[in-house]
């Protein structure tokens, strides 16, 4: 996909489901690939005996590798400029998550460019990461 | 604290882009791979000195015969202290906080870059769910192998001072 300056208006907004129950090999296979492999993602015992938590839950990273996904789909790739966010509720087994980005400004001109606002959610409607995104997009 | 040597590999792209669901062809194509947005977090492969990655030959934290292999808490990710130097403290769970990317040019499969990494702020707050949070910054700036920065990361961990209730 590509966007266009001309076709984006302030407060358009595009939305994506990013995951569909969450498994935990899904996470495990984000620890393999990524190397962060703190116990407290895969490691039942550990999550739950010592950490003190309900279960193992995702990587803030598989979150936001989960995000940049819809992102990436939206603006096409490579042409990120900017992506970044605050992690704020975790995210476990067995949840769905919903990406929203809203078009926040349209830089049009030499270099056009958009500005997002990123939200992700669970199902139950808590945001799990919050950001912003600038992507180059076309005239 | 640096990696002195990431290659970036089609086939780890590939394994990558699995974990995070992204069937886009781009990422499974040898030839041509471009890494996803997050890629560079898998840079902690690549330092030798990786806390939250199992050492050959030394205890590690996780399960085994017992809940955890040692008495002392999980580094947090994106913080100084996952990338080799941990501290000892109060019980609490080391959190990813944020991360922020700013792309300065497109990284492809055979490119090779070097991280270093900087300490930055460091700061308290009183947290509603989690009793008292420490937070820690970090900037890693990634080059490739001409020199040119390809991607900056800003990171911030967060110890908390007991599990986040839910």
């Amino acid at each position: 996909m590509t966007l266009k300056a001309s076709e984006l208006k302030e407060g358009q907004t595009f939305e994506a489901v990013v995951v569909e129950n969450l498994t935990r090999t899904q996470i495990v296979q984000y620890a393999g690939a990524s190397g962060d492999y703190n116990p407290i993602h895969t490691d039942e015992v550990f999550a739950t005996q010592v950490a003190g938590y309900p279960s193992v839950f995702a990587h803030g990273m598989l979150t936001m590798g989960m995000t940049g996904r819809m992102l990436t789909d939206l603006v096409g790739d490579g042409r990120l400029l900017r992506f970044g966010g605050r992690f704020t509720s975790q995210v476990f087994p067995g949840d769905d998550l919903t990406t929203t980005a809203t078009v926040e400004a349209v830089h049009e001109g030499d270099e056009p460019s958009v500005e997002l606002k990123v939200s992700t959610a669970n199902q139950n409607g808590v945001e799990v990461f919050s950001g912003s995104a600038a992507a180059r997009i076309d005239p | 604290m640096a990696v002195e040597r990431f290659p970036i590999e089609a086939g780890h792209i590939m394994l990558f882009a699995r974990a995070i669901g992204d069937p886009n062809p781009i990422y499974y194509d040898p030839e041509r791979a471009i890494a996803p947005p997050t890629f560079v977090q898998a840079s902690a492969q690549f330092d030798p000195d990786y806390g939250l990655r199992p050492q050959i030959g030394r205890p590690w934290f996780g399960s085994g015969k017992t809940p955890s292999g040692l008495q002392r808490p999980a580094p947090s990710e994106g913080s100084s202290e996952s990338r080799g130097e941990r501290r000892g403290g109060g019980g609490g769970t080391g959190l990813h906080a944020e991360q922020h990317y700013e792309y300065h040019r497109p990284l492809r499969a055979g490119d090779v870059l070097t991280a270093s990494t900087t300490a930055g702020k460091r700061w308290e707050k009183e947290g509603r769910r989690a009793g008292k949070l420490v937070f820690s910054e970090s900037v890693t700036e990634y080059r490739n192998q001409d020199g040119e920065l390809v991607v900056t990361a800003r990171s911030v961990g967060v110890r908390t001072e007991r599990a986040v209730e839910q």
